[in-house]
């Protein structure tokens, strides 16, 4: 058996370690490695392109993971005293969130976008005083790549940041509130430090996301192009040693993000006994 | 908190985003499923039933989704269960976190990297290049339902796992021990109390498997080569090259139900067993 278990560890490590290693491919070709050299990842950040996508791919996880983060633990708590049958459409839309299928949003949120949109900017041009032609367009972009990466991430913040408020001590609230403090500083002082590892580890879970998700931004990046969206059509032109570098750092971005988010998750036994400093 | 002012005020952004980015995208979905196409794509506002009567020119990606997902969940299972019990029962507990977070880490990491990275391996510079060495020539891996079925156990073992070892874990060791004590072999003790008592993981966990591999686009589009396509490749098509939003949106929506019904009867099998469901912590 646990010869078993070390084949599925190396199952699972391999291929990931095989573009690691080949990354640092000498040679022309992706497959003949011929000893170490970082020249591709030199090739990566001189290639204009992909410094573009990445750039995209990091300012929209970036406002994908503070939204997600601030408005899904707002709703976290709000939802505490939400009961019967508003919790229970609360309760489904969030796992309605997470459970359907990227594609299948990635799908709806861009025919619903592009046909509202087609509607406001015909009444825009109506009423734009200026020439019809300069009148302000909206187009799927930026906006559309976060709001839809927003929906997923927001679902998966509120169930995270729930159950470290239900495993949280509410006498500390009571206490807090018997010694006078107003509501706001009970929050700021005693719920905001207990459940502050939960909210960072849903940041930190929703910036990963974000920046890995491809279905999604393929539909809906409209003429933006993420670094995902970059890789899948770079695959499709063939494989290259290029995309080695890539994949490297892209890895190596979301596993660091996601140790320190697994740290977080797991630290919940040590700060429950103890006021956090 | 307790001031339902504030309470709304709070609930506000999350409401109006699952209104905006959840609720009306998958209505939009189900109203133009009955809509027909635009002489230049996009959609017509009409009601017929004509876009789900076509749906079977695109049968052969219903039936290639419909096979290979059941079958990827099995062998996934299959794959899972030796290592969910491993971790619950067999493993020193000192490496039990470590272990636990190796195996979430990859679920959460890029997929379309770690799918690219199999189109290296199974490629003609790859695997079958080692079997050239040792005298075994023409393998091709790429681009066939093998391929696609290494992808999909690599990509969705971890999410498996999770839910089996989680029911695992809170087995009761003493039903062993007492079993045992009575003098049942261990066979006989898997059989008749592990097995049973991680059921609720299984279903789970085939559950979760089944219903993301229904959606997937990326697996096959790597390792499939065109020639091995599911729902989710029909869809892309539909939607970015022929532009046919109305016999899209039909496709789309007949997806979501099949799903449902899934979800539907594992929700059945779950109330019959009598289990509560198990929460699985994969974040």
């Amino acid at each position: 058996m646990r010869i078993y278990a070390v084949a599925v560890y190396l199952f699972l490590y391999i291929p990931i370690g095989i573009i690691v290693l080949f990354s640092f491919n000498a040679g022309r070709h992706a497959s003949d490695f011929r000893g170490f050299s970082v020249q591709w990842y030199g090739k990566v950040l001189s290639n204009p392109f992909a410094m573009e996508a990445l750039t995209t791919s990091l300012l929209v996880a970036a406002f994908t993971a503070v939204f997600a983060s601030v408005f899904g633990t707002m709703a976290a708590l709000a939802l505490q005293s939400v009961r019967g049958r508003a919790r229970a459409i609360y309760d489904a839309a969030i796992y309605v969130a997470i459970m359907v299928p990227g594609i299948v949003i990635g799908i709806a949120t861009l025919i619903a976008l592009v046909t509202l949109f087609g509607h406001l900017n015909d009444a825009l041009a109506l009423l734009w005083p200026g020439p019809p032609d300069t009148a302000p367009r909206l187009n799927l972009g930026y906006g559309s790549l976060i709001a839809a990466h927003t929906l997923f991430t927001m679902a998966l913040v509120i169930v995270i940041v729930r159950a470290r408020i239900a495993g949280m001590d509410r006498s500390l609230i009571e206490a807090s509130a018997d010694l006078y403090a107003t509501p706001f500083g009970t929050f700021r002082q005693v719920t905001l430090p207990q459940i502050f590892p939960a909210v960072l580890a849903g940041f930190l879970l929703s910036f990963t996301f974000s920046f890995d998700d491809f279905i999604i931004a393929f539909f809906v990046a409209g003429s933006e192009t993420t670094l995902p969206v970059y890789v899948f059509s770079s695959i499709r032109r063939g494989v290259t040693p290029e995309i080695n570098a890539i994949g490297t750092m892209v890895l190596g971005v979301s596993l660091t993000l996601l140790v320190i988010a697994q740290y977080l998750l797991r630290q919940r036994r040590d700060t429950d006994t103890g006021a956090p400093s | 908190m307790t001031s339902p002012w504030v309470k709304r005020l709070l609930l506000f952004p999350a409401t109006a985003w699952m209104i905006v980015m959840l609720a009306l995208p998958l209505l939009v979905v189900v109203v133009f499923s009955f809509g027909e196409r635009g002489p230049a794509g996009g959609y017509v506002p009409a009601f017929t039933f004509d876009q789900y009567l076509n749906l079977p020119a695109r049968l052969a990606a219903f039936r290639n989704t419909l096979v290979l997902a059941p079958v990827g969940t099995l062998l996934c299972l299959l794959a899972a269960y030796p290592l969910a019990y491993f971790l619950a029962v067999k493993v020193d507990p000192r490496w039990r976190t470590l272990l636990l977070v190796l195996i979430i880490v990859p679920f959460w990491t890029s997929i379309l990297i770690r799918t690219y990275a199999w189109i290296f391996i199974l490629g003609g510079q790859g695997i079958p290049r080692l079997l050239e060495f040792v005298g075994i020539e023409g393998v091709r891996l790429i681009n066939t339902r093998f391929a696609v079925l290494t992808g999909i156990v690599y990509g969705y073992l971890p999410l498996m796992i999770f839910p089996i070892y989680v029911s695992l874990e809170k087995l009761d060791k003493r039903l062993l021990e007492a079993a045992a004590d009575l003098g049942s072999s261990p066979a006989w003790a898997f059989r008749n109390i592990t097995l049973p008592l991680s059921i609720p993981g299984i279903a789970t966990g085939c559950m979760l498997v089944f219903i993301l591999l229904m959606g997937e686009f990326l697996i096959p589009a790597l390792l499939g080569g065109g020639k091995v396509f599911f729902v989710g490749n029909a869809l892309v098509d539909l939607f970015l090259q022929s532009r046919n939003w109305a016999y899209g949106s039909a496709v789309a929506a007949t997806l979501v139900i099949v799903m449902l019904v899934t979800v539907g009867l594992y929700m059945k099998l779950m109330r019959r067993a009598g289990a509560q469901r198990d929460d699985v912590s994969l974040f």
